[in-house]
């Protein structure tokens, strides 16, 4: 009990931290809505994928894209923690070791919600109709909870071993490149061969194929399946790798 | 026996890499003493604190904090101390207030019956005359105001033993002072604190023992008249005294004022 009113208490500090900057969200969110407006108002004229509108097909892969903006910046607060000395206070203090990695990793999960909705809302003013019901939307809003989870473990790898607060946040790039060589964009049949094995064959596809299905209203295919597994497996290894490095801290 | 002192350290080593730090460190610190360990940058200081705060694992020694062993029960070690690090380890973008019941509310005191954990914050602020900047950002904070902020934070829940890594390094002559005088009221209420610094003449001033810490042992360990009477004789000579810059500073800004006056052409 007092283990979780202690991750409860060290969450409400950083919480608190994003509230009093809130541009961290303002910049997790400027990335994919910049993205937004590029691909409908500029080169989406260009890009046929079979649907009359194009901010539907390309909402999913921009969530992507917010989620991995938004994980950098866990990197960035728990660098920032370990820099300031604070960690190795709360450390040493008589509560879970845990507790403080747990926090950071509850406020990615809250900062990160906040963002995709901003997101979504900017698409709706762009027209994007969702035709999801209430059972799709809560589909969509366990996939993007479990694969911000699994990315957030990830982010918390580079935030304990970072040595500058650049190389703590530069392991998001190619998790925001990755969505551009998967089905995010364009279709993957207009891709080359091995770019086009490569882009079926990676997680951002089949996370994307689930969240295109579940908000147009239709039955997801395997893909939400494939999905899943991506997702757990990234969260097993990055909550296992990152635990590990927050235990040899100490040896 | 183990109720008589507060740390005890027992061929303590530790090693990164090749690069031995701790080379079999033996210490003892008296409950409710102030014991300063005196060593040059790199001499291991830090790496002993933070294996005495269950940070960092010994490679081999035994080391035993209010009774418990830091390997083998760092809960219970955890429950005993407080740690000030080097660098003040306060949150820049809570108040001061904000960090003090932060850490209030981590340490349970309202379930220890301590208080709440904002008349605890209250009192501490008081305490160290940080009342009128309580509710305003740390970041604003001078370097002394973090420093007693980081030595406030380490009071709450009454730990019986208090670690200092550096307390006054790269803090002005008022600053340091105020740090000093914070230090005093600590041991005159019983607690234990373990001090680091480089400075001979703050070891002089605050500490009953004093333990200097040299290429990962502990060399000399003993009270300051012990320790003094390892120095070689003094010689007396005849020196004009010249104010030293920090005594003008203390006279100008008027803040000398009970301070102790360091000694300008003392004998050597």
């Amino acid at each position: 009990m007092t283990a979780i009113a202690d991750t409860a208490t060290l969450t409400g500090r950083s919480l608190r931290h994003i509230l009093r900057s809130p541009d961290t969200i303002i910049t997790t969110v400027m990335m994919p809505v910049a993205f937004l407006l590029l691909f409908v108002y500029v080169l989406g004229g260009a890009i046929d994928v079979g649907t009359d509108s194009y901010v539907t097909y390309l909402l999913p892969g921009i969530l992507v894209i917010t989620i991995a903006s938004s994980v950098s910046y866990t990197a960035f607060r728990l660098f920032t923690d370990l820099q300031g000395g604070i960690f190795e206070r709360f450390q040493s203090l008589p509560i879970t070791r845990s507790g403080p990695l747990w926090a950071h990793v509850l406020t990615s999960l809250v900062a990160t919600a906040v963002s995709l909705v901003l997101v979504i809302g900017v698409a709706l003013l762009m027209g994007f109709r969702p035709q999801a019901s209430v059972l799709d939307w809560l589909a969509v809003a366990g996939i993007l909870s479990l694969l911000t989870l699994a990315l957030t473990w990830l982010a918390v790898i580079p935030g304990l071993t970072a040595s500058t607060p650049d190389g703590a946040s530069a392991f998001a790039y190619p998790l925001i490149l990755l969505p551009f060589v998967s089905s995010a964009f364009v279709p993957t049949a207009s891709m080359p061969g091995p770019v086009r094995w490569f882009a079926e064959n990676q997680p951002v596809t089949a996370i994307v194929d689930a969240l295109r299905d579940l908000l147009a209203g239709n039955a997801p295919g395997s893909a939400i399946w494939v999905a899943l597994a991506w997702c757990v497996g990234i969260l097993v290894v990055g909550y296992v790798v990152a635990t590990a490095l927050h235990r040899r801290r100490s040896a | 026996m183990a109720t008589e002192h507060a740390i005890r350290v027992e061929a303590l080593t530790k090693s990164y890499g090749d690069l031995e730090v701790l080379r079999g460190v033996d210490l003892a610190v008296a409950r409710g003493s102030i014991t300063a360990l005196l060593g040059a940058n790199g001499a291991g200081k830090t790496t002993l604190v933070r294996i005495l705060a269950t940070l960092l694992r010994a490679d081999a020694g035994v080391a035993t904090v209010g009774g418990a062993d830091v390997a083998g029960e760092p809960a219970r070690v955890r429950e005993a101390i407080s740690l000030t690090g080097q660098f003040a380890a306060v949150d820049e973008v809570l108040t001061g207030r904000e960090n003090l019941v932060l850490v209030a509310r981590l340490r349970h005191v309202e379930a220890r019956g301590l208080g709440k954990p904002a008349a605890v914050a209250s009192a501490l602020l008081e305490r160290f005359g940080l009342t009128d900047a309580a509710d305003r950002r740390v970041g604003t904070y001078s370097g002394g105001m973090r420093r007693r902020l980081d030595i406030a934070m380490s009071l709450i829940g009454d730990p019986p033993v208090v670690f200092l890594d550096e307390p006054t390094t790269g803090l002005d002559p008022q600053a340091r002072n105020e740090v000093w005088d914070a230090v005093r009221t600590l041991a005159a209420g019983g607690t234990t604190v373990l001090l680091t610094t480089q400075y001979l003449e703050e070891a002089e001033q605050l500490a009953h023992q004093i333990a200097i810490l040299h290429e990962g042992r502990i060399i000399v360990d003993g009270t300051l008249a012990e320790v003094k009477a390892l120095m070689p004789p003094a010689t007396v000579e005849y020196v004009e005294k010249q104010p030293s810059l920090e005594e003008i500073f203390l006279a100008v800004t008027g803040a000398g004022a009970g301070a102790p006056a360091p000694q300008g052409g003392e004998q050597r």
